[in-house]
Parts: structure tokens; sequence; C-alpha cells
């Protein structure tokens, strides 16, 4: 495999944000036929790398070669020139667009949708894609856009894809299609690199693996010759422990009790159908589902943020006191000794405020509190730096706006924030989207520890193999209808996955 | 019944300024430039047309040597020459600093008008006359020339033919607008710019380069609308303030089509027969009733707004990024 001729070598790549060294001198080869895992932690730059392949950045130092010659690439449009396509992170998709129209967005000549639908489907036939050209983005499921940015890729004849964790937002089953197409690609002879957290998905997929670590190229090797342990050891810089505790409830009491909860959004649709659950103190109670499905709806709604059409959420005291939630506003839950934390699936969008500093948006849980005219600020600040230093938030300070973060690190604040109002219900929604085995690890680590307090956890959760291995129960969410409650010990992933996309999963289509 | 034969064509020529200002404006916002400067590019356009339009009736018309051909030329091009400049600052501010959007629209509105009113106000003085207003009208009589050739013309001729040739051109480039939006590459880059800039970038979309373009075309086309109104409505006569609110209305016109040009035909000239109701039939009205029917055009903009934004179409809302300033490597 090493004898061959690589289709794109990065030499010495080096990229700067301001102060931040995203990537120092990077040396990464990238082969035809084969599929290449790039691993790396939050912030280790894999993104930042292959953007500069795309031609969304543009390299301080270091040279690209492709197919061995030395390349300049200043815009997408030199990528797309040199058949190298980026399915990025978040779509890049116009909402208001038909997916035709979004697949020949900035190709010269002149338009000809019929003709663009017609080589779209030849391509969707190719390789086993289901894509109506005529069907806005904004009517698409997650799953059906990413394939249309796969497409919109392969349209312009790229032979080299990079797709950004492209499975964060699929169902396993989704998922499973999508890595068909990926191995009829790779057959077909295009490079592809696919950049992801999920250990089992490189080991399922990946021909090989190459691990970054705080901007630096760590090292390759073919992924049959590797583990899980030793890529996650590279990736870290010491040994992890990959288990996720789950330790058996003490002593769980009824929390929370749903009852027949109906929701209804703005515009009239039917987002959650008479749902009926019990949250106990000292359990983790998974919720699963495609997204969409109503957890967030469920949450929201438990949170005080969502009307509700009619059902009962009732909070029962340690004693048996019953208090019903609905009709209460967000901050009278809270008044009333009914703590609820809240990590919000948008993080930045309703959990913290990118322009403010993180004393600032610790500030925005404790604002109330005090009775002087002037706000405490001293205990937010202590706060913020006990939370960078217990969950390693890797910031230039305290004073820094929330929003020249990384991701990761963002979501540690608004975790690490939520969980020091020492909840009695935790609530929290993709509480590890976007990060790091590592990072995800700690979060694990904090919502265990919450458990074992006493703490009613609802934990909302895209990747089904964490929530098998941490949650107590798992409630499946289907089109906002219970699909089932199953314990979390013993349940298989198999099973879950069908009772996310039918209700009750292989019974129900006997 | 009141005579519609006779009040289509007196709506009709009241609503070319506005479909200008409106097509032009619609062509920068689905750039996803909000240029609220519109009013004041109006007003620029207009008096950059006056002051070519002056200074070539100074050299030509004591000495009879007035051609219609360049008394035309000569002001349109410096009405789209003054109108470009405009647009070329608000480009300028937006795009290239990244200023906010609003307060910069509303800068050049300002400045715009005062630079009307200036100039308006200045032209006179260098004629030597004793007038406010600047009067023009062999370049007036150039631009109202119709195509109809009879003297009592019936009233179909009066409907489609008893117009001066920018009533003709504001169809045109509106349907153009409108064919280039829907049908052409270069219009589906334009939408993509200004419903999602990250996007077109990434599609290797020039983002910058459409915004200016967009910006400064639309800014030139809306410069036509004041012309139109002095040259052509007015017969020549620039009057300080006379153009009014009508950039507003423009604006408010771009609502009300929800961002398609075409539809904006028809529109500017429903809009142009509620703006006479309230100019027209003054003797019989107090000056409360006329304001009252003033209110009319603006008051049908806001039931639009309340009905579309009740339907929540996706086709009928702003373009997404309208008033957000573009910046690749933010992070």
């Amino acid at each position: 495999m090493d004898n061959k001729t690589p289709a794109v070598t990065m030499r010495n790549i080096t990229k700067r944000f301001g102060p931040i060294l995203a990537n120092d001198k990077v040396w990464l080869n990238i082969y035809r036929g084969e599929i290449l895992a790039l691993l790396g932690e939050n912030g280790s730059g894999k993104t930042t790398l292959m953007n500069m392949l795309s031609g969304i950045y543009f390299p301080d130092e270091g040279e690209i070669q492709v197919d061995g010659k030395e390349v300049v690439i200043r815009s997408p449009k030199d990528a797309f020139d040199l058949g190298i396509g980026m399915i990025h992170q978040h779509f890049k998709l116009v909402d208001v667009l038909t997916a035709a129209e979004n697949i020949v967005l900035g190709l010269p000549g002149r338009l000809d949708l019929k003709a663009a639908s017609a080589k779209i489907r030849e391509i969707c036939d190719a390789y086993g894609f289901e894509v109506d050209p005529n069907q806005k983005i904004y009517n698409m499921s997650v799953s059906q856009k990413q394939t249309v940015e796969i497409v919109k890729v392969l349209y312009r004849g790229a032979d080299i894809l990079i797709l950004d964790e492209p499975t964060a937002v699929l169902t396993p089953q989704e998922t499973d299609k999508l890595f068909a197409v990926l191995r009829n690609m790779r057959n077909d002879g295009k490079a592809i690199v696919i950049i992801t957290h999920k250990m089992h998905e490189v080991e399922a997929l990946s021909d090989r693996v190459a691990v970054l670590r705080h901007g630096q190229f760590i090292g390759d090797m073919p992924t049959k010759t590797t583990n899980a342990q030793e890529m996650t050891n590279m990736m870290v810089g010491h040994p992890v422990v990959l288990n996720i505790d789950r330790p058996e409830p003490k002593n769980p009491k009824p929390r929370i009790e749903v009852k027949g909860l109906t929701v209804r959004d703005i515009e009239g649709t039917l987002k959650l159908d008479d749902v009926s659950f019990t949250a106990n103190s000292g359990e983790i109670l998974g919720v699963a589902g495609i997204s969409g499905c109503g957890q967030k709806e469920l949450l929201e709604a438990i949170a005080g943020l969502q009307p509700v059409e009619k059902g009962s959420i009732c909070y029962i005291e340690d004693d048996g006191t019953r208090e019903e939630l609905i009709g209460k506003d967000p901050l009278s839950i809270q008044n009333m000794g009914v703590s609820l934390s809240f990590v919000p699936e948008d993080r930045l969008g309703m959990g913290l405020v990118g322009n403010m500093d993180l004393s600032d948006n610790m500030m925005l849980r404790s604002f109330r509190r005090g009775h002087s005219l002037f706000t405490d600020r001293k205990t937010p600040h202590q706060l913020a730096e006990t939370v960078v230093r217990e969950l390693e938030v890797s910031t230039p300070g305290v004073s820094t706006p929330v929003r020249r973060l990384s991701g990761g690190n963002v979501q540690k604040v608004l975790v690490g924030r939520e969980i020091a109002s020492a909840p009695r219900v935790l609530l929290t929604a993709y509480a590890v989207r976007g990060l790091d085995i590592n990072s995800s690890y700690t979060i694990y680590d904090l919502i265990n520890r919450q458990k074992t307090d006493g703490v009613a956890v609802i934990y909302v959760g895209e990747d089904l193999d964490v929530l098998l291995e941490l949650a107590d129960r798992i409630l499946v969410l289907c089109g906002g209808k219970v699909s089932g409650i199953v314990p979390g010990r013993g349940a298989k992933k198999r099973d879950v996955g069908l009772m996310m996309t039918k209700l009750g999963g292989e019974q129900a289509h006997e | 019944m009141i005579d519609l034969l006779g009040f289509l064509p007196r709506a009709i020529v009241q609503g070319v300024p506005l479909l200008f200002g409106s097509t032009g404006e619609t062509l920068t916002e689905k750039s996803g430039n909000l240029n609220l400067g519109i009013p004041g590019i109006m007003y620029v356009g207009g008096i950059s047309g006056v002051i070519g339009a002056f200074f070539y009736e100074q050299a030509t018309v004591s000495a009879g040597t007035f051609q219609p051909l360049p008394g035309v030329l000569i002001p349109l091009l410096c009405s789209m020459a003054g109108s470009l400049l405009m647009g070329l600052l608000y480009c300028f501010l937006t795009v290239t600093l990244r200023a906010n959007q609003n307060v910069s629209g509303l800068a050049l509105t300002t400045f715009g008008v005062g630079i009307g009113n200036f100039f308006g106000g200045s032209l006179p003085r260098i004629a030597n006359s004793s007038l406010p207003s600047v009067i023009l009208t062999n370049t007036g009589n150039a631009f109202r020339t119709t195509l109809s050739g009879s003297s009592s013309p019936s009233a179909l001729e009066t409907l489609f033919l008893s117009y001066g040739f920018l009533v003709y051109l504001a169809l045109a480039v509106s349907l153009a607008a409108a064919y280039i939006l829907r049908r052409t590459r270069v219009g589906l880059h334009l939408r993509a710019v200004g419903e999602n800039p990250n996007t077109a970038d990434a599609a290797g979309i020039n983002v910058t380069r459409y915004k200016y373009l967009a910006t400064c075309i639309g800014s030139m086309i809306a410069g036509l609308g004041g012309l139109y109104f002095i040259m052509d409505y007015s017969g020549g006569i620039w009057s300080n303030d006379a153009f009014g609110d009508r950039g507003w209305l423009a604006i408010a016109l771009v609502i009300f089509t929800v961002w398609k040009p075409d539809l904006g035909v028809l529109a500017s000239f429903l809009f142009g027969g509620l703006y006479i109701l309230s100019v027209r039939s003054s003797s019989s009205m107090t000056m409360a009733t006329k304001e009252l029917y003033k209110m009319i055009p603006y008051v049908v903009t806001i039931v639009v707004l309340i009905f579309t934004s009740l339907r929540n179409k996706r086709e009928d809302q702003p373009p997404a990024s309208l008033g957000l300033a573009y910046f690749r490597e933010e992070r």
C-alpha cells in the first residue's frame, strides 16, 4: 500500500488563528481506493487541516501536492478543479432551493436543471443513493441533506472526498447505509477521508488511521494492526480507560412522572403524542430517537419552556409530595425547589451568550440571587475558574468571550455550569455532541457522579453505543410516541435502532 | 364609477418611481444587503441627472443647439453615475468594512436627501434665477416624448402609448430582473449569496463580487426612479423635497411583493393609485383625510407582512442573511 503514489500529500502544513496554533507542521498522505480515518480530540486541528485541502482556509506554511504535483488551493473552486470535495459537519446547503439547484450551485455555464436532474439520478443509481432533485432542502431529513451534500461533491467529479463527522446526526440504520455507499466509492477507486470520534466506526469502515494531537501529526497505521485503546492513547497522549461506568442505581424513587404528555409546535404539528414514563432518582434515563422525534420538546416541556396541550408532569419529593409542573414558568419551577438543569441542543443559541465571557455566562444562572442592588460577580467568577480547572477547558482565561472557544470547550462550560447548580433533576440533550473521546468521558463521569448523588438524570443522546453503556433504562421515541422503554443492561443496539424507526420495533411490523 | 381608463395612466406614472426603486432594492436585498439608503440614492439619482441636464441646457439652449438625444443621454448617464457612487459607498461600508447595514443605509439616506436639496438650492443661483426650483423644460420635454403620434389619442392609446421611454424601461428592467433571478445561473448564485453566503462561498461563488454588483446595479436602477420623477413626471422641474417619501414606499413595495420584481409591476401601479388618492382630490378633502390616504400603502404593507409571517411559507420570507455582514474565516 505504501509504494502507491498518494492522491494527496500534505507537507509541513502550519496554520495559525491569531495566537492559536491550529496545525503545526503536519504531514499527511491520502491514497486512492482507501478510506482514511482522521482521528483527534476536539481542537486538535482535523477540520482545519481538511479545510485547507478544500480551500476554505489557506495554510500559513507548507505545501500540498495532488498526484505528485505541487498545487495552490486558494478557494473551494480550486479544490473542485483538483477533484477534492468536502462534506462539512454543518451542511452547506441553501434551505429555500431544491436539491438540484443546490447541487449545481457555483458551476459555470447555462442553467439547465433538467439535464442536471438526469445526471443526479445517474449518480444516485451508480452508488445507491436516493435523492429527489426537485425536493426543497427545508423539507428534508438530516440524512437526506447529507446525501445531497455527497451527491453535490460527486456531481463535480470529485474523486477525493472528505467527510467531517458524517455520522454525528444519523441513526444506526442510516449510518450503515452511508458506510455501504462509502465502500462502493472506495471500490470505485476514490480516495475517502472521514473525520470521526467514534472508535467502532473507525474500526468498521477505515483502511488506515491517522492521528492528530494538539495540531501535530502523531502517526498513521493500517486499521487492522491497531485497536481502539491504542488509537485513543495516541489521540490523548496518555493511557485512557475506555469503559463507561454504570453503577447500580441506589435506592431509586420516582422523581418525575409524565402522563399522557401531548405537545404541538407553533405550526400545529404533533411533536409529542401521549408520552408517559417515570424518571427515578439515582438513575439515568436515556432517551433515544432519530433527531426531531420530540426529544427537544420533551425536555422543554419538563423545563417549562414548551406549552403543553394535555397531560401531566409531576415532580415527586422524597417524602412523596407531588407537584404539578405544567403551567409553571421556568423561574417558578426553580423557585419551588425543583431544580431542572437544562443543556439545550443548540448550546450557543439557548445555553450561553457567545459575546459574553465565561464568568458572565456563569452569572446567567445566578444573577437573581443576593439582596443588594448590585450583582454578585465574585461567585460566578470563582465558579468559572473551578469549571475551567476541573473540566480542563482550554481557554486563555475566564474573561474570554465564549464564542472564541472551540465547540467542545463551549460544551464543557455549559455542562459545568448546569451541574454546579446542584440539581435534583438533570436534563441534558446531546451533552457530548461534537466532543472528543476524552472530553466525552469527562462528561459521562460528571453525569454518573450526579446519578450517584441521587439526581434523576434524563439524558438525550445520539450515540446509541453510549446510551446502551450509560443509561439504566432507555426510553425510545419514534415520531413523538413512546416506542418502548427498555432496560439499558443487556439491550441490543439493533433492537433499539429498529424501535427508533418503527413503533415497538420488530414486534410492530410482523 | 370613477373613470378607470383615465385613472390607470395616472396610477402608472405615479407608480414608476416606486417600481424602479423596488426593483433596485429587491436585487440588492437578494444579495443579503438591506440597503436602507435607497431613498437617498433616489434623490442622488435625480439631482445627478438634473446637474447634467442643467449644464447641457446652459451650454445649448441660449445658442439654440439643444438636441433631444444628448439631452436625454447626458442626464441619464449622470444619474446612473451618481447612484453608482452611492452604491459603491454603501458596499465599501458594509461589505468591505462590514459596518452595520442599517446604520450605513440610514446615513446614506440622510446624506442623499441633503445632497439633493443642496444642489437643488445652488443650481438656480448659478443660473441667476430667483426661483426656488431648477427648471429644465427642454430636457423634460425630451424625456416626455411619447410613442403616440396623434394629437387626440384614444383611451387605449393613452393607456399604452402615452408615456416617456423610462416607463417602458422600468417595466423591462423589472421583468428582466425577475427572469434573471428565477431562471439563470447568475440569479441562482445571487439568491444563494443572500440566503447563505457561507454555502455560496464554499460552492466557489465570489460573495463579495456578487454583493457589490447586485448592490451597485440595484442602486443605479433605483436612481433612475429619481430621474424619472424629475424629468418625466415633473416635466424637468426640481423642487427641494418634492420627491417626498417615495423612497420608503419603494422599500415597502419590496416587502409587499415578497421579493418578486415581476409582481412589483402590478404592485407599484397599485401603490401609485393609492398614492394619488391622497395627492389628487385635494380640494374636496381636509388635510387630515389626505394624511389618512397617504397611510394606505404603508398599512397595506403591514397587512402583507402579517399575512406572510402568519403563513410562514419559506419562499415568501426575506433572504435569510439579509442585513448580516459576511466574513469567511470567522470561527
